[in-house]
């Protein structure tokens, strides 16, 4: 039994063939799972957010290993990651805070294989069909500028007003056609999260 | 024959486990399929369209396949079905129904028994339209417990000048299924509709 009362998991692989007539070889790959889940605090006002960073030590396993298996390729060929959380009416945008900072990122982490850097995030508060979008940097160096940017996720029938929505997204390469200088990912030495 | 130059695909499969009934021992399975590629006859009326179909038609398998693979059950239980196309604003809603026969027999020529009409539907509009793509089960059309729809798009697709093709694949009958008429034990005329 989970912890967090999951309605359902969607995962979503989006892989970019061409861009601007330019043909993008190997096609670049990113993957969200997104987990709709039953707020436990929706409609009231709860001090001790407790229930909710443990169902996020759950879910950062759950989703993290699901996007991954997803792309079909190793833990340690993830190139990139994000998280976030959209918060159904009847909640509050600290639900969202409470499921993604304090448990959230070592699981996944364990999942993709190191992960030196933050893990980039997003939240918002709103109703069924919102789109969410999530960031995305490169997993054990913030710097690399090649591999900033976002992934939007939506699920037409959620949250409703008293669910959250909770997404990972990983990738195994970085925009389709990257040229904007800045630190490269050849370049980094990924100890301090930086570079 | 233009040849179909393919900018990105999109595949997602969803599990539902309940909607506010009983959980399910085993989740309902929802998976599509998309693929956005060039409208070959964007920006202009081009009369002769139809051999675009066939050019479209290893598309269609190669998507069936994805679907198919994404889903990680067995081709057999897959048992409802559906398919749809949105045209970029430089091209027409003739140019959609150039997905009927790709789309349809791809998906029928992997799933055992598929007798039935795949239900489609069609729009033409700009990046993040969304479309809702109809489903029936893919045996007989009037089973009740399959009727569905899911709703896809993609925020960047189509651009003017492409198109997003999509297949839509189900397992099993709505979650909480409970609104009488057919049901998938009373199939029986094996002419795709009862």
């Amino acid at each position: 039994m989970t912890k967090a009362k999951i309605r359902k998991i969607i995962v979503t692989v989006d892989e970019v063939l061409t861009e601007q007539g330019q043909p993008v070889s190997p096609p670049t790959r990113r993957a969200a799972a997104v987990a709709v889940i039953e707020n436990p605090f929706a409609g009231r006002y709860v001090a001790d957010l407790t229930e909710l960073i443990d169902i996020g030590e759950e879910l950062g396993d759950l989703l993290g290993r699901r996007a991954v298996a997803a792309l079909g390729v190793e833990p340690s060929q993830i190139e990139s990651y994000g998280k976030a959380a959209l918060v159904g009416e009847n909640g509050e945008i600290e639900h969202a805070a409470a499921i993604l900072h304090p448990k959230f990122g070592k699981p996944l982490r364990a999942a993709v294989e190191n992960g030196a850097a933050l893990v980039p995030s997003s939240k918002k508060r709103g109703g069924m069909g919102t789109a969410l979008d999530v960031p995305l940097g490169y997993k054990d160096a913030a710097f690399v500028r090649s591999h900033f940017d976002g992934m939007e996720v939506r699920v037409q029938d959620a949250p409703r007003a008293d669910e959250i929505l909770v997404a990972v997204v990983v990738t195994d390469s970085g925009r389709p056609s990257p040229r904007v200088g800045g630190l490269q990912k050849h370049e980094i030495i990924g100890e301090d999260g930086l570079r | 024959m233009p040849e179909v130059k393919i900018r990105k695909f999109v595949t997602a499969i969803e599990d539902i486990f309940h909607e506010r009934g009983p959980v399910a021992i085993k989740p309902r399975k929802r998976g599509w399929c998309l693929a956005v590629i060039e409208n070959p006859f964007a920006g202009k009326y081009v009369e002769d369209i139809l051999s675009f179909m066939d050019d479209l038609k290893p598309l269609g398998m190669d998507m069936a396949q994805r679907l198919i693979a994404a889903f990680g059950v067995p081709a057999d239980v897959i048992d409802g079905y559906g398919k749809g196309s949105i045209v970029g604003e430089n091209g027409e809603l003739e140019h959609a129904a150039l997905w009927h026969a790709p789309g349809g027999y791809s998906m029928r020529g992997h799933l055992k028994d598929s007798l039935a009409i795949v239900p489609s539907t069609k729009k033409v509009g700009g990046p993040g339209t969304r479309l809702d793509i109809p489903v029936t089960h893919k045996t007989a059309s009037y089973v009740r417990s399959h009727f569905d729809a899911v709703e896809v798009g993609i925020n960047d697709a189509p651009r003017a000048n492409e198109m997003l093709v999509a297949l839509v694949m189900t397992v099993g009958p709505r979650i909480h299924s409970r609104s009488g008429g057919m049901e998938v034990s009373a199939i029986k005329t094996r002419d795709g509709q009862k």
